[in-house]
């Protein structure tokens, strides 16, 4: 507990800045990440919907705030039961 | 048996890789295990210097090499103050691409059965350099400090050492500031270890004693009252096994724990 002074941020703003900025780094230098969650999200979602392949976006952005992974997925049909 | 083969990689220069191979380099001797230091940092060798060694160089890694010295053992130096460690320096007129991976493993295979263990200073970067420099290494320190753009590389490195098939790295925090790290103004060791998930070895912190050490060419190791050297101590003894409890962290307490430290005479 600190009653007499303010916690510095600095330590903070490290903490978070370094987390964005290795959201970026691994991304990148491991190429083959995305194209592997890319290939588990389409398994996934095809149990429930049918989707066009061809056409899904993945991209992970990171910016001064946060990091988030945005994916664009059009959907062709939605499945009447599990398969 | 043959020695085990380390090699103290950082990224980031400046943050101590050279003082952590002099200091765990000696802390192992120091217990009797029979140790050579590799400075595998070619065109700007600083290990030879930090070890108070500079005097005493006539052949060097690149001679080794190319086989300009007749055998190894010539181009080793034997430490002024332990019969049991030896470093074989970089050369100083030479650049990186002056020796190969190939070349790296040759020289380590050569020394493997002769000694518990071999440590290489790694250049920093993650070039020719590193390459060698990790070649015929089958372990890895990484060094960081508690600083954004040095932690950054330090993860960079932990990649590229999986890469290489060296997958459990140990991790050297250096320079830590108690103090800082109490007003927040520090990232602290549980910060780092979240981020880069990797074992710790040892935390290491400021310590003007390293920088005397260093004017004088005697790792602080060797110096009991030194707070550095105590912490390379303990590196020494875990990374032969042992479990030793980290030294807590205890920067100044603002007023009242001055106070305290007075009432007990510190």
């Amino acid at each position: 507990m600190k009653f007499f002074r303010e916690e510095s941020p600095s330590k903070k703003q490290a903490v978070e800045r370094l987390r964005l900025i290795l959201v970026h780094d691994r991304a990148k230098v491991s190429t083959g990440l995305l194209e592997l969650l890319r290939g588990e999200i389409i398994n996934a979602i095809s149990k429930y919907v049918e989707i066009d392949e061809n056409e899904i976006e993945i991209e992970l952005n990171a910016n001064d705030s946060k990091a988030e992974l945005v994916a664009n997925i059009p959907v062709v049909r939605v499945r009447r039961a599990i398969e | 048996m043959a020695g085990r083969v380390v090699v103290v990689t950082s990224g980031k220069g400046g943050v101590g890789k050279t003082t952590t191979v002099a200091n765990i380099g000696t802390g192992l001797a120091l217990r009797h295990k029979k140790v050579v230091m590799i400075d595998a940092d070619i065109g700007l060798r600083n290990l030879d210097v930090v070890m108070g060694l500079e005097n005493r160089i006539v052949y060097d890694l690149v001679d080794v090499a190319e086989k300009t010295c007749r055998s190894i053992n010539k181009a080793l130096i034997k430490d002024k103050r332990l019969s049991n460690l030896f470093l074989l320096p970089a050369a100083q007129t030479r650049n990186k691409d002056a020796i190969t991976p190939d070349q790296m493993i040759e020289i380590v295979e050569g020394l493997k059965e002769e000694f518990d263990y071999i440590l290489i200073d790694c250049p920093a970067g993650i070039e020719r350099g590193f390459n060698n420099a990790v070649a015929a290494a089958t372990e890895a320190i990484v060094v960081t400090t508690p600083e954004v753009s040095a932690v950054r590389d330090a993860d960079r490195i932990i990649g590229l050492l999986q890469e290489k098939e060296i997958y459990e790295p140990l991790l050297v925090l250096n320079r830590l500031r108690p103090e800082m790290v109490r007003k927040g103004d520090m990232m602290d060791v549980d910060d780092i270890n979240d981020i880069l998930a990797i074992k710790l070895l040892g935390i290491v912190p400021d310590d003007e004693e390293i920088i005397i050490s260093t004017n004088k060419g005697e790792p602080a190791v060797l110096n009991s009252h030194s707070k550095a050297g105590e912490a390379f101590r303990n590196i020494v003894k875990r990374l032969e096994g042992e479990e030793v409890p980290f030294m807590p962290i205890n920067g100044e307490t603002g007023l009242f724990g001055k106070f305290l430290k007075l009432m007990h005479g510190k």
